[in-house]
């Protein structure tokens, strides 16, 4: 389940793992080396942002997530589905046959996660009326956990850019138990919210979140089982029931930009894919980002609609997010404002935990003894031939040369370097076979020619 | 025994691609040693404006962190056209950059004070026609 006391949604399957480089050469964080023909996930440093699994061939990778026998744990269950779960299906499905087909699958409910996300914006904009330091500029959203993971690794300065707003998952999930448990009499504990997710960021996030103590979600689907699920019922929806009540604003979130659209003040940035989402974050760091306000980081490719768990092709799901973002933008928000206000003011929306660095990337804990790794790191670096070719199982040169640094590899795991080796040790032999022990030497001469040099010999 | 790591970068004149490497480099070095964050932005943003500096005005140039255990020193030095107006380039907003320079968001004539600003310890020589060199010192301990 949790290993060395960190939960991850990320896992590997090891009797489908070739130990290819596809997996370590794509992780943003380094955390993948592949040792005895497997890969090995380091879990300290793994992010759950789910780009090895998007990259494995063999799907020797996976995401852990809940499956639907967890809903018979509860008295009474909602559906949580994300935004991006509409943009799945085929153009003349609307979110209402969605969230109906839904309830059929053994829900007694259903909240959108889009009407939170509409909570969550509106909570935005009374947080940045606020005023804050110029110091945390440009804010930087909280809503995509692998970003948030990323920055505890790569970005720790970075950190009091985030603004502390609960994302929409979690805020879906504290008011859909409020809403049931006004509805139906019951107690909020007896309610069981669950997640139906696009991604292995977010079951993390559940089940380990940052910003909170505790996560208000009990249970996290797969978005591509629970889209089997609504297919298989949507011929036979009931289609009378109000369900879809979220405007263009919160469907929107679903995809890359949607967010920062929704927010509608301020120059915003909207940065997606993690590779992306480093680099954006550089320069932050560095400083030159002063003329932009707020950055909408998602670590997939599109946004949400990008996650693994996503069953449809992102870029069709774009037009068709696109198209529902326009059908239904002229309605409002599916959320009161005032109350919204209201509630802001209260700290509903609050992060109540400050969200704090992962510094695994230190050589050591002791500076001066770092400072003498870094050094030997950089020397064995220059031995390294600097191909990245991934056939000693890191990710790049640089890295072996760090996993040496850390007693995790040795040189000779370059091939390069063993090869050279292997030259001169052949050499040797080549040497040490021309040598006649004195006993056969048929010369007079000591040190004659056809045997060998005394200064050849040991 | 190594008490101090050096690193050192080339850095060509107008090559803006590469603007960032060097000082990126030497950020994520200084966060593998494991100096605190706010140590990390200021040396990162120290070496960042040097760098750019380089590119900017000058042919060519090294930038250089020597970093131990009490401070970071981020240097520089080019062959360059130097600074004939010492006193004057230091003042927030002057900059000499060309406009098609500025039109790239660089060159808005605060590399001197942001350097000035995240450092503890700054030293500039220049001579026209020669070049500049400059050192700035980073402490360990102070915010």
């Amino acid at each position: 389940m949790s290993q060395g006391g960190y939960f991850h949604s990320v896992r590997l399957d090891l009797a489908k793992c070739k130990g290819c480089t596809n997996c370590i050469k794509r992780c943003p964080v380094e955390a993948i080396r592949v040792r005895e023909g497997k890969a090995r996930i380091m879990e300290e440093r793994c992010i759950d942002c789910g780009e090895c699994v998007r990259v494995c061939p063999n799907h020797a990778k996976y995401v852990v997530t809940d499956g639907l026998e967890r809903l018979q744990d509860f008295r009474c269950r909602v559906a949580l589905p994300a935004p991006a779960f509409y943009g799945q299906f085929r153009p003349d499905v609307p979110p209402g046959a969605v969230l109906a087909a839904l309830l059929g699958a053994g829900f007694d409910g259903v909240f959108e996660v889009a009407v939170a996300a509409e909570a969550v914006t509106l909570a935005t904009r009374a947080y940045l009326e606020r005023g804050m330091p110029r110091a945390a500029r440009p804010l930087i959203s909280s809503a995509c956990p692998a970003v948030i993971r990323l920055m505890q690794v790569r970005f720790p300065t970075l950190l009091p850019h985030i603004i502390p707003v609960e994302t929409p998952m979690e805020i879906a999930a504290r008011l859909a138990k409020e809403e049931m448990a006004r509805e139906r009499g019951v107690n909020p504990r007896e309610i069981g919210a669950f997640f139906i997710t696009p991604c292995a960021a977010k079951v993390t996030a559940a089940k380990q979140p940052e910003g909170s103590l505790v996560s208000s979600v009990d249970g996290v689907l797969s978005m591509s089982a629970m889209y089997a699920e609504v297919l298989r019922r949507l011929p036979d929806v009931d289609l009378s029931g109000e369900l879809h009540r979220s405007s263009g604003m919160g469907i929107g979130w679903g995809a890359a930009g949607g967010e920062g659209r929704a927010l509608g003040t301020g120059t915003v940035l909207a940065v997606d894919g993690i590779h992306n989402v480093v680099t954006v974050l550089e320069e932050v760091e560095r400083g030159t980002l002063s003329d932009v306000d707020f950055i909408e980081a998602q670590a997939c490719v599109g946004g949400c609609i990008g996650g693994p768990l996503a069953v449809q092709n992102p870029f069709i799901s774009r037009v068709r997010m696109r198209r529902l973002v326009e059908e239904y933008g002229k309605r409002g928000p599916g959320v009161d404002e005032a109350e919204v206000r209201r509630r802001f003011r209260q700290g509903f929306f609050d992060m109540v935990k400050p969200i704090g660095p992962r510094p695994v990337l230190r050589l050591d804990e002791d500076v001066t003894r770092a400072i003498r790794k870094m050094d030997r790191l950089e020397k064995t670096l220059a031995r390294l031939p600097g191909l990245d070719c991934g056939a000693c199982g890191s990710p790049t040169c640089r890295a072996l040369a760090e996993d040496i640094v850390r007693e995790r590899a040795f040189e000779t795991d370059c091939i390069f370097q063993l090869r050279e080796h292997l030259e001169e040790l052949a050499e040797r032999m080549v040497q040490l076979t021309r040598i006649v022990p004195p006993a056969l030497s048929r010369d007079k001469a000591p040190g004659g020619g056809g045997g060998g040099e005394p200064e050849d010999r040991g | 025994m190594v008490e101090e790591l050096v690193l050192e970068f080339e850095v060509r004149g107008l090559d803006f691609a590469a603007v960032g490497e060097a000082s990126g480099s030497i950020k994520r070095t200084l966060q593998q040693v494991g100096m605190e964050a706010s140590l990390v932005r200021r040396a990162a943003v120290c070496a960042f404006e040097v760098e750019t500096n380089i590119v900017i005005h000058a042919r060519r140039g090294v930038v250089r962190a020597r970093i131990s255990p009490q401070r970071v020193v981020v240097e520089a030095e080019d062959e360059g056209p130097g600074i004939p107006d010492l006193e004057l380039a230091m003042q927030e907003g002057y900059s000499t950059a060309p406009a098609y320079v500025r039109e790239m968001g660089f060159g808005a004539g605060m590399g001197f004070s942001n350097m000035r600003r995240c450092s503890d310890h700054m030293e500039v020589s220049t001579e026209v026609g020669k070049g500049t060199r400059v050192r700035l010192v980073i402490e360990v301990g102070k915010a």
